[in-house]
Formats: structure tokens, C-alpha cells, sequence
């Protein structure tokens, strides 16, 4: 009781509510645009909130970081068109309802399912507080090295289907950091004998780029789509009613976002869709998930709002963001010579539930700010794509210009802006390169310091929790590789029956002889090798 | 492999191979320059060598790039990667808006040159009514005094308001 007591007397500022406020409800608008998202919001807000206090510095990107979802589900309901990436899942069954004139319905579910998960998991993550705070001492500096290592594989993993070029991009990120001079030996490293390199490359200058200039990049180049919208007529409160028809999905769905928001490099994606397929397993009416279905939506909303309060669980404990968003909040720490880690747990744990009790809070104002001006808000569905795009870049030189008054930090962020640019037009992963920066260094820092009292590698994992973290890298390296050994098993199974002019003649003979000592391949020789009379059709 | 990228549903062919063919001749051309650009320290464990990062780094850029390079279903270039990386200079184009609003910022003033370039860049873009260029106006004015006077964010006073008189100097250098 007396941790809550002394963490709302750090609360009660007027400051840090007026945080709090321009937070939410910026969140909110800047959620509600598509095209924005609050990565662009809180890389350009960076450098503004410098000069804050720490607690409202990081109350008003929490209170972007917690709210923009809430934001995205209305162009995903209203426009089939998600306004974060998050909410790409609420297109399913949000679109649909809209289409059959259910949109208040869809968008008063939406709003209470967030609300649930985004209350569900601060909840929780208060009363766990001790007890990560009992763990969190345990970790020494070999266990966060390896905290660190599996959240870098398990975001390469992440990216199925992209895993080579997301580990490619990582290890661009860690390269990224290592430039400069090293601060141990003072050498230099990839400066090229360049001043300007001396001092490294900003993670910040980074982020602009990679995140807000790129972005505005894609606005800029694209088109602008009309957009028709649904009137929204009624009251917003039917919601909580319907979602309260549906405890066991809501509970589960929150369940997953904080399970999965704590693991570093998991996220509101993993959650999201263990929930969904979660809800459509066990619905009476599987049928209806994709065209309209109210337990699709309440996993899609539930599970994503539970994430944020999660994900600040390995960036506070441990020093270890799990993502783009939690790895630029690093940085607000950093500057304030806050160090996020298993002393902060020990020693201002007033501060660390003051931030989940600011997180409560912004859901409750997100939640009366929604029910009373959602019929305004989505008025900030028109903004025309370009003209979004020209206000991004005017916004995105104040992040990157008053960080250190430097036109070559601007120069290099629009050469990372390209580059986002061009990632983006292919679909690439940008996350990896962040978290390879970010990770990178800590677990330079981290392995150097681990190393020095080690004497045989058994050393290194001799400790509890080394050892278990050890273990879940072996297991996740290995449950990946076996995904993609099935994966090259299948292609080459469907790749045997069609042949074409570019695979050469020992090739064709190579396969087909496999494909015959195959089951399937026993079937078709049987059936070449019986011999049938052509019918001539005279009998 | 499962690990192809174009298997993937949506997916943006044209310039795949362009941009992997670039990534790994960069990378390649990083970890011949290892040597040359950072130090091996003797006396020092091998895991504490400031090359020991930058080694992960770059051999970790080329293998995987590579490894990529190679799941790419196409190997031959067509008209449609060149058609992608015309598009990727277009990018280049705004990168070079945004160079030169940097550029004349410290000279002009924050203020005033931030009113000039938003309407300049929303006509560049095709917007020609009078309510949009306004609208760009207001958006321009409002940024600065929320950035630049209220929320004091460095970014420092254009050159020419040295030449304002005395009174208004200091009060433009401050918040405009």
C-alpha cells in the first residue's frame, strides 16, 4: 500500500496529467491516421521530451504508445484500412460488420475490449511487480547477455518466412553500433578516418530515418485514396455489455498479450494471433471469423491492448526492449541517466509502478475522450495521404535537427530514411535493425563483463537462470530449424511432379528417381506400370 | 526453402534482387575492410578484442545476405527491378527537400522558412487550392510555436534576424 501511496505522490503533478492527456489523446489521433502510427509520433517527439522530466517525458510517449491502438481499430473498422499495424488483424471481423451496418456495434466492441486488455494487463503487472522484483536481482550481467541474445533470435524468428534477411538486417544494426570509437581501448572502428564518424552513429538519427522520414518518403511518393465514411450514430457503451457475454475469450486473449508482450521480441503479433486462432478453435461458430464475427474482434483488440504494459516488463527489469517502440523509450531513460535494470527494480520501484499506474490511468481518459468525440475523430480519416506526408517531414526535422543542432546528423537520417523507404517498398523487416543496435550493444557491454570471471564456456551458464535462458535459445533455435527442414521437405515434395526447361536433365533424373522410392512415387509407378487397352469407343 | 521471401503472399518482387545483390556486395566489401578499420589489441581475451563486434556485424551481413541472395527465386534482372529502383530515387527527391529546408533553416530562421517550405513543397506535390497551401501555412506556424516557443526545443535562430532591431531580436531568436 505505501509503494502505491508514495508512486501516485510522483503522479500528482500537474505536469505529468497534462502528460498524460496530451499523451492519450495524441495517441489517439495519431493512431486514427493511417499512415502514421506512433512510431513516426514518439521518433519524432524524442528529442522534444529531452528536456523533461523522466516520469513526464515518458508518460506522454507511454501515453502514445498505450493509446494509438485504440486509434487504429476505427479506420480498420470504419475503412477496412488499419491505422497501426497492429490493427491489421481487426480488418477481419471489424470491415465486415461495417459492411452490414454494424459499425457502432463494431467500434463500441473494439473500444471495450481494448480497455479490458489494457486494464487486465496493468493489473496484473502491478501485483507481479514483487515478484519481478525478487527475480529481477537474479540477473547478472552473463544472464542479461543472454536475456539479450534470445530477444534478438526471437525476433529474427519472428519473421517467418524472412528470417535470413531480418538476421541480415540485425547484424547491419550491430555493425551500425559498433561504429565509432570503442569505448574500452579508444580505438577507432569503421570511422574511415572521418570526424564526424568518431562519435558513432545516434540510434535516434536512426530511428528518424528508418521510422519517421521513410514513412513520409512513402506518403510523398504515393497517391491519395478517397475515403468514404460511416456515420456513427447511438451510444458506445452496448460494448462493454457484448464483451461481457465473452469472458473466457477476453480473459485468455489479455492472458496472451501479457504473456507474450514480456517475452522480448514477440509482441502484439504472436499474441494476436494465438488469441484469434484461440477464439475461432473454440467458438460454437468458427464459420463466422473473417466475415463479422464479434470473438474474432474481441482476441484481435483484447490481446494488442494488453501488450504495451507487458512489453515495459523486460525494458524496465532487465534494460531490454523487446521492439522499436520500447527500444526508442530506452534512449528517454539513458539521457536522464535512468538505468533501466535490475537496480531500478530494487531501488525506485515507486517509479516503476508509478508508470504502470500512469498507463492505468491513460486507458480511463483514452476510454471518456472515445465515448464522447469518436464522431469527430474520424474526421482525421481524410487527411490526404500526401499532405500527411509533407507534414511528417517538416515534424521529423524538428526531432532530428534539436538533437544536436547537426546537418550531418539530418544528412544521414535522410540516407536512413531512403533506405526505410526502399525496405518498406519491399516488404523487408526495418525492427531488426533497431533491436540489432540497441541489443548489439548491450550485449557487448555485457559479454565483456561476463567473460572476466569465467574460466571454461560451462562457467557461463552455471547459474539458474543462465542455464534456462540457455536452454530456450537452444529450443527456439532448434523448433525453427525444424519448421524450416519441413518447410524445404514440402517444397521439394510439390517441386518433383512439375519440371521445367531451366532444370537440367541430371537434375530431372535425380529427382524422379527420389520421387520413386517415395510413397507417392510407388503410386504412380503402379499406376504407369498396369497396362489399359485404349477405348476406342466400339465395343 | 520455407525461408524463400517471395513465397510470401504480397510481395513486392521487382527490386528484390537488386537490393540483396547490393546488401551483400556492401558486406562483403565491410568484411574486407575488417582489417583495415579495426584494431586486434594483444594481451586482451578474444570475446573484450574491439573487433570481435564489428567482426559479428559484418561477416553476420554477408553470410546472411548471401544465404538470401541464394533464396531468391530470380536471378536475372528485368525491366520491372529497374522500373522499382526509379522509384527508390523518387525518395531521393523529397531527401533532397528535406536537405535543403535543413540547409536554409539556420541562414533564414526557423519560422519563416519553415512558412515558405510547407506551401512550396504542398504545390510541389499538386495540391493548387488556395485552402490547402493556407491550411500548409497554419500547419507551418503551429508547428514552430509549439516546438520552438512553447515547448523551447533547441533549433537556433536564423542568421537574419540579426538584422531585426533590437527589441525584436533576442524575442525572434528565442522563440522563432
Amino acid at each position: 500500500m505505501d509503494l502505491i501511496l508514495s508512486s501516485l505522490d510522483i503522479l500528482a503533478r500537474w505536469d505529468v496529467v497534462l502528460a498524460l492527456l496530451v499523451g492519450s489523446v495524441g495517441g489517439v489521433l495519431i493512431g486514427a491516421i493511417p499512415g502514421v502510427g506512433p512510431a513516426v509520433a514518439i521518433a519524432i517527439l524524442l528529442p522534444a521530451t529531452f528536456s523533461m522530466d523522466p516520469i513526464v517525458g515518458l508518460t506522454v510517449l507511454l501515453g502514445i504508445y498505450g493509446s494509438s491502438m485504440y486509434g487504429g481499430s476505427i479506420p480498420a473498422i470504419l475503412i477496412n484500412t488499419p491505422g497501426t499495424a497492429v490493427n491489421a488483424l481487426t480488418t477481419y471481423d471489424g470491415y465486415p460488420m461495417t459492411t452490414r451496418g454494424e459499425a457502432r456495434r463494431a467500434i463500441a466492441l473494439a473500444y471495450s475490449s481494448s480497455f479490458f486488455g489494457g486494464i487486465f494487463s496493468v493489473i496484473c503487472l502491478i501485483l507481479f511487480a514483487p515478484v519481478l522484483a525478487k527475480i529481477a536481482p537474479m540477473f547478472g550481467s552473463r544472464e542479461i547477455f543472454l536475456a539479450a541474445l534470445l530477444g534478438i533470435i526471437l525476433v529474427i524468428t519472428a519473421h517467418r518466412g524472412q528470417t535470413l534477411i531480418a538476421a541480415a538486417l540485425a547484424c547491419f544494426g550491430v555493425w551500425l553500433n559498433t561504429i565509432g570509437l570503442e569505448p574500452v581501448k579508444y580505438t577507432k572502428r569503421f570511422t574511415f578516418d572521418q570526424s564526424w564518424l568518431s562519435s558513432g552513429v545516434n540510434l535516434i538519427v536512426v530511428v528518424l530515418g528508418l521510422f519517421a522520414l521513410s514513412q513520409a518518403f512513402i506518403l510523398l511518393q504515393g497517391e491519395d485514396e478517397k475515403v468514404r465514411l460511416t456515420k456513427l450514430r447511438g451510444s458506445f457503451f452496448q460494448g462493454f455489455r457484448e464483451l461481457a457475454r465473452h469472458p473466457r475469450v477476453a480473459g485468455i486473449s489479455a492472458t496472451f498479450g501479457v504473456v507474450m508482450g514480456m517475452v522480448p521480441g514477440v509482441g502484439e503479433f504472436t499474441a494476436q494471433f494465438m488469441s484469434y486462432s484461440y477464439a475461432q478453435k473454440s467458438s460454437k461458430r468458427p464459420e463466422d471469423f473473417g466475415h463479422g464475427s464479434s470473438e474474432g474482434l474481441i482476441a484481435a483488440e483484447t490481446a494488442n491492448n494488453a501488450v504495451p504494459a507487458a512489453a515495459m516488463v523486460p525494458l524496465l527489469a532487465l534494460g531490454i526492449p523487446g521492439e522499436a517502440l520500447t527500444a526508442m523509450m530506452l534512449s528517454v531513460f539513458y539521457v536522464h541517466n535512468v538505468i533501466p535494470g535490475p537496480a531500478l527494480f530494487q531501488n525506485q520501484m515507486d517509479f516503476v509502478v508509478a508508470l504502470y499506474i500512469a498507463l492505468l490511468i491513460l486507458n480511463v481518459m483514452v476510454l471518456v475522450f472515445l465515448l464522447m468525440a469518436t464522431n469527430q475523430l474520424i474526421k482525421v480519416v481524410k487527411i490526404p495521404n500526401r499532405f500527411l506526408g509533407m507534414c511528417i517531414l517538416v515534424l521529423s526535422f524538428v526531432g532530428v535537427y534539436s538533437l544536436r543542432n547537426s546537418a550531418t546528423d539530418c544528412a544521414l537520417a535522410a540516407g536512413f530514411g531512403v533506405l526505410g523507404f526502399v525496405l518498406k517498398r519491399l516488404n523487408l523487416p526495418i525492427v531488426p535493425i533497431i533491436l540489432g543496435m540497441v541489443l548489439g550493444g548491450i550485449m557487448e557491454v555485457k559479454l565483456r563483463a561476463g567473460m572476466a570471471r569465467v574460466k571454461t564456456p560451462f562457467d557461463f551458464i552455471d547459474r539458474p537462470i543462465a542455464m534456462i535462458l540457455f536452454l530456450m535459445i537452444i529450443l527456439v533455435l532448434a523448433l525453427h530449424f525444424l519448421r524450416v527442414w519441413k518447410g524445404y521437405k514440402r517444397k521439394k515434395a510439390n517441386q518433383w511432379s512439375t519440371s521445367h526447361a531451366s532444370i537440367s536433365f541430371a537434375t530431372t533424373l535425380y529427382r524422379r528417381r527420389n520421387s520413386l522410392s517415395q510413397a507417392r512415387g510407388k503410386k504412380v509407378r503402379a499406376k504407369r506400370s498396369t497396362y489399359y487397352p485404349r477405348s476406342t469407343g466400339k465395343s | 526453402m520455407s525461408d524463400d521471401p517471395q513465397a510470401n503472399s504480397g510481395y513486392r518482387k521487382a527490386g528484390q534482387i537488386l537490393f540483396a545483390i547490393g546488401f551483400t556486395a556492401m558486406a562483403v566489401l565491410l568484411v574486407a575492410l575488417l582489417g583495415d578499420q579495426t584494431v586486434w589489441k594483444a594481451k586482451v581475451k578474444f570475446f573484450g578484442q574491439p573487433r570481435f563486434w564489428p567482426a559479428i556485424g559484418v561477416i553476420g551481413m554477408a553470410v546472411f545476405g548471401a544465404l538470401h541472395l541464394k533464396t531468391l527465386k530470380r536471378y536475372r534482372f528485368s525491366r520491372y527491378d529497374l522500373r522499382e529502383a526509379r522509384v527508390w530515387f523518387e525518395a531521393v527527391e523529397y531527401a533532397l527537400w528535406f536537405l535543403v529546408y535543413v540547409w536554409v533553416v539556420p541562414i533564414a530562421g526557423y519560422l519563416p522558412v519553415t512558412m515558405v517550405f510547407a506551401p512550396l513543397l504542398t504545390w510541389r506535390l499538386g495540391y493548387r487550392s488556395r485552402k490547402m497551401l493556407w491550411i500548409s501555412v497554419i500547419f507551418a506556424v503551429a508547428v514552430v510555436v509549439l516546438f520552438k516557443t512553447m515547448l523551447q526545443v533547441k533549433i537556433p535562430g536564423g542568421l537574419i534576424y540579426e538584422y531585426l532591431p533590437a527589441g525584436m531580436r533576442g524575442f525572434f531568436i528565442l522563440n522563432f
